[in-house]
């Protein structure tokens, strides 16, 4: 059988490659493997537990507040710490515009060319994609004149023959299915986006300092002052750049995002019938609402299995497992067993072959390793998570606007709600996630101004800072829905300094390989059955990898070597 | 390298600008010439002339923040520096091409064209297991890096793991990770743009001027630009005026946090860090982390992540206040004067540090040259 291989695969963060045997036009197995490895968690070792979060936000600099959020929580849960509420809204506030920002880029700038003919767009009628735009949406960039600056400027790069980022893609390929003019709208949209993100982007910077890596991440709090009578802290000022940033990033998401979204679906509804997956879904939900301890979550945590929609599970972390037996590490007690991350060990053991290689040499019922990621399981089964799990267990969970964005979605597309468990399933779900988050970003705007006017200004738990008021012996697990999906942190310290850290990532999840009973991972079953027309050229698998939002560094970073040895390199 | 800052001063003294103001200068050509409707007009035309510079873009060890902080370019804008200014021809997290067609984009000009694009590397270069811990299209970075580095006009190694090893080099360095510098010895025309991630300002204002004026500006003894790692975060600190006044928060939230005061107590590694976020800022000028309330984490100098850490303890040695003298204890103090000292100082300890790593590969550019 052929083999088709994807390596690298382009428009993801980090090191992806995908081996499929593709016969009769599609795919009859797959193999996902990551191809980068960092050991962040070893280099924590030994470190003060408070610096963590800037070490483990550096695992990824796409949803690059999510390591920190899920670190500092989980330190906070190992020391007893207990942030005030105006932590808890600033970083509702990052969390969520990380959310709305990173969904927009993988709509417009890793997902969309899967889906749109940049070429193509070169042959629109401007006016008629004036039309076309203006009967899904009143954005107001929509002239003829408007597009026909585009589709010159698009122009101008093919006739120097230089398409840079555009060049040598699967460009007329049968699988594109778009009129002209709705690839030139998308191509607009695509540029609009960057310019977009840029700008909402800057709300980080207002609440953490910069974007990439914001810098106001504390344990016990945040780094932000909050007085509405300084200069030099969140202010009035602040809110109401606050509530401008959030109402841009609504209109955005509500004119331009979603209309895309609906009716670039509109031609491919044949796939919500291919890259069904695992049907398995965790969530750990997202933005607590109080400061108890286990507060109302905005988007609910919970576990669905098997497709079953009529139930949600209460997740239990002591169900997380992961296994070694197909990827590049070892456990003392043997590769065939699952350990829970704070039992978790890894020592890396490479036994693919030496670089530069063609294949991984694979083959249908494989035990060999292929993989830096491990493979999670939750109570031993697989599971997809992500935007598709979060808005599958709201739904089942009876979140009202949720179950209504859902319903407006399927009705619009003409599809029942088996729809959702495919590639357009997951595109759809992250769409609706924005705009659901985009809505409730205002609230936590307000309660941040009110508890200014309250005089409630706190914005740490300094009682827990000194190390001195930490038992010597201390674990604790933090749980964060990043944009991709469930990211739980798992700690333990010892004399005020870590002794072993853990991450069990979204991309783990979702790209880890097969476990110690030849289960597949989420990718490699979504790819099954997954039509591929063109062997030499196999947009179809992207469309269905690039549905989960692959983040590879994210997922290749687990290590924890204890009899490791440590390798010291000078340079020559 | 001498001919070439002759050059700058000379263009400096004829445009008026004294060197404090270089980096306002390289702003102002950044956004003169991202501006195809301004001055620049007439640059821009020139540059549309020719064939765009290929931009190869290498990700190994990396975040992809560097690429995230690409993204945000203000002056020009991402979209303009992509489509209009450079062909970027590689870049795994933007580019439509996937496996083999992507590696093609990538060969194209290494093979065809050598001496002629720019290559950027983000994330540092694993030596360890034959470089099985990151590959690409079967490749290690390090042969790719041989390849498409050891062919390029220039370099630009973006982002700490790049230029020094960064995070994946922190002890005890697990995969063997390396910067360009060290893992490729002898790429010619390499610079370093520190920082985690770097400030896409810097990289703006680097390729515009390379654009510009077909050159590359003086380095730094770390081969940074002199314009963007001239001065200590300490120097051009808007809080200094209360380093000077003896005012420092004490605790998260207090009063002197609040007031904006100094974090010098909190952490802060302004004193040894070498970067100009105080004056560009991040997100075309919005902010940056010391003016948010935390402290500098130092992430522009080489090991940042061993030398800095822990990122909550106040730096030592600090002059006027006695080598290992508490700073709890002098925090009262009126100290006007000290922190210039400091500043020195500082500058010393960083050319220790640096003379404990491996020699730069060109002659040094000292510091204060112009």
């Amino acid at each position: 059988m052929p083999r088709v291989v994807v390596d690298p695969v382009t428009r993801i963060e980090g090191h992806l490659r995908i081996e499929a045997e593709v016969d009769r036009g599609a795919v009859q197995d797959a193999w996902s493997s990551s191809t980068m490895f960092r050991g962040i968690e070893i280099i924590l070792r030994g470190r003060d537990p408070r610096d963590a979060w800037a070490f483990t936000q550096r695992i990824c600099g796409v949803c690059t507040t999510v390591h920190a959020i899920a670190s500092i929580r989980a330190v906070e849960n190992a020391i007893g710490s207990a942030p005030p509420p105006n932590a808890r809204l600033l970083r509702n506030l990052i969390i969520g515009a990380q959310a709305v920002q990173d969904h927009v880029i993988h709509f417009y700038h890793l997902h969309a060319l899967d889906w749109v003919d940049v070429v193509s767009a070169l042959s629109a009628d401007p006016a008629k994609t004036s039309s076309l735009a203006e009967s899904i949406s009143n954005w107001p960039l929509s002239s003829p004149k408007y597009f026909t600056g585009i589709r010159d400027r698009l122009k101008g790069f093919v006739d120097r023959g230089q398409l840079g980022p555009f060049a040598n893609a699967y460009w007329g390929h049968p699988a594109y299915r778009l009129p002209p003019e709705a690839n030139l709208m998308a191509v607009a949209h695509y540029l609009e986006a960057l310019d977009w993100q840029r700008e909402f982007i800057k709300m980080h910077a207002v609440l953490g300092g910069k974007n990439p890596h914001l810098q106001s991440f504390l344990v016990g709090g945040m780094a932000t002052p909050v007085d509405p009578d300084s200069q030099a802290a969140l202010n009035t000022h602040t809110i109401a750049a606050l509530k401008q940033f959030v109402a841009n990033a609504r209109d955005f998401v509500t004119r331009v995002y979603i209309p895309d979204l609906l009716a670039i679906a509109s031609f491919y509804k044949d796939w919500a019938g291919h890259g069904r997956g695992v049907g398995n879904y965790l969530a750990y939900g997202e933005y607590p609402d109080d400061d108890t301890a286990n507060p109302p979550l905005f988007l609910p945590s919970g576990i669905i299995r098997g497709r079953d929609l009529s139930k949600v599970e209460p997740f239990d972390q002591g169900k997380v497992t992961e296994y070694v037996s197909h990827s590049w590490y070892q456990y003392q007690a043997g590769d065939g067993v699952a350990l829970h991350p704070y039992q978790g060990e890894t020592s890396p053991n490479y036994t693919g072959p030496t670089p530069p290689y063609e294949l991984l040499g694979l083959e249908a019922n494989t035990d060999k390793k292929y993989s830096w990621l491990k493979s999670p399981r939750y109570d031993g089964e697989p599971m997809e998570v992500g935007p598709l799990a979060r808005m599958l267990v709201a739904f089942v969970s009876g979140h009202a606007r949720v179950k209504e964005l859902v319903g407006a979605v399927l009705k619009q597309l003409n599809v029942g709600p088996e729809a959702l468990f495919s590639t357009l399933g997951r595109v759809a779900a992250r769409g609706i996630e924005t705009q659901i988050i985009a809505e409730k970003m205002d609230a936590w705007v307000d309660a941040l101004a009110a508890n200014m006017g309250a005089g409630e200004l706190r914005i740490h738990d300094n009682s827990k800072w000194d190390p001195s008021t930490w038992p010597a012996d201390a674990m604790g697990a933090g749980f964060h829905e990043a944009p991709r999906g469930a990211l739980g942190h798992w700690v333990s310290i010892h004399n005020g300094l870590i002794s072993n850290y853990q991450c069990v990532v979204p991309s783990t999840w979702n790209a880890g390989p097969r476990d110690a009973k030849g289960r597949r991972g989420p990718y490699e079953e979504a790819l099954l059955a997954t039509p591929v027309a063109d062997p030499e050229r196999p947009v179809e698998i992207l469309r269905t990898v690039h549905s989960f939002d692959p983040c590879m560094a994210c997922g290749v970073h687990v290590v924890d070597a204890k009899r490791r040895e440590v390798v010291r390199v000078r340079a020559v | 390298m001498s001919r070439q800052r002759g050059w700058l001063t000379t263009e400096l003294e004829h445009r008026g600008v004294s060197r404090r103001e270089f980096l306002a200068f390289c702003t102002t050509m950044a956004a003169a010439l991202a501006l195809p409707d301004r001055a620049a007009a007439q640059i821009a035309s020139a540059i549309q002339r020719t064939a765009k510079p290929i931009l190869i873009w290498l990700e190994f060890q990396d975040c992809a923040g560097n690429t995230e902080s690409f993204l945000r370019a203000s002056r020009p804008s991402a979209a303009e520096v992509i489509l209009d200014m450079l062909s970027l021809d590689y870049h795994e997290t933007v580019m439509a091409a996937a496996g083999r067609q992507s590696k093609e984009n990538r060969d194209r000009p290494v093979k065809e064209q050598p001496g002629t694009y720019i290559a950027v590397v983000e994330g540092s270069i694993p030596t360890g297991a034959n470089g099985a811990y990151c590959t690409i299209g079967g490749e290690s970075a390090l042969d790719i890096a041989r390849s498409v580095c050891g062919n390029a006009a220039a370099t630009i190694a973006i982002g700490t793991c790049a230029t020094f090893g960064g995070i994946p080099a922190a002890a005890p360095n697990p995969t063997g990770a390396l910067g360009v510098a060290d893992a490729v010895p002898g790429v010619k025309n390499l610079i370093n743009l520190s920082a985690c991630p770097a400030n896409v300002e810097n990289l703006t204002a680097l390729l515009v001027y390379y654009l510009t004026f077909k050159r590359w500006p003086p380095l730094d003894h770390l081969r940074r630009p002199l314009f963007a790692y001239g001065k200590s975060i300490h120097d051009n600190c808007e809080r200094r005026a209360h380093y000077d006044a003896g005012q420092y928060v004490e605790a998260w939230g207090d009063a002197g946090h609040r007031a904006g005061h100094c974090l010098y107590k909190m952490g802060c590694k302004g004193p040894a860090t070498f970067q100009n976020c105080p004056n560009v800022k991040w997100n075309g000028g919005t902010n940056w982390p010391i003016g948010c309330g935390h402290p500098c984490i130092g992430c522009s100098e080489p090991d940042f992540w061993d030398r800095m850490t822990p990122f909550y303890q106040h730096l030592t040695g600090v002059p006027g206040f006695g080598v290992n003298s508490n700073i709890d204890t002098i925090g009262a103090l009126a100290v006007l004067g000290v922190g210039a000292a400091f500043a020195g100082h500082g500058l010393i300890q960083i050319m220790k540090r640096v003379g404990e790593k491996p020699e730069p590969l060109t002659p040094k550019t000292p510091k204060g040259e112009s």
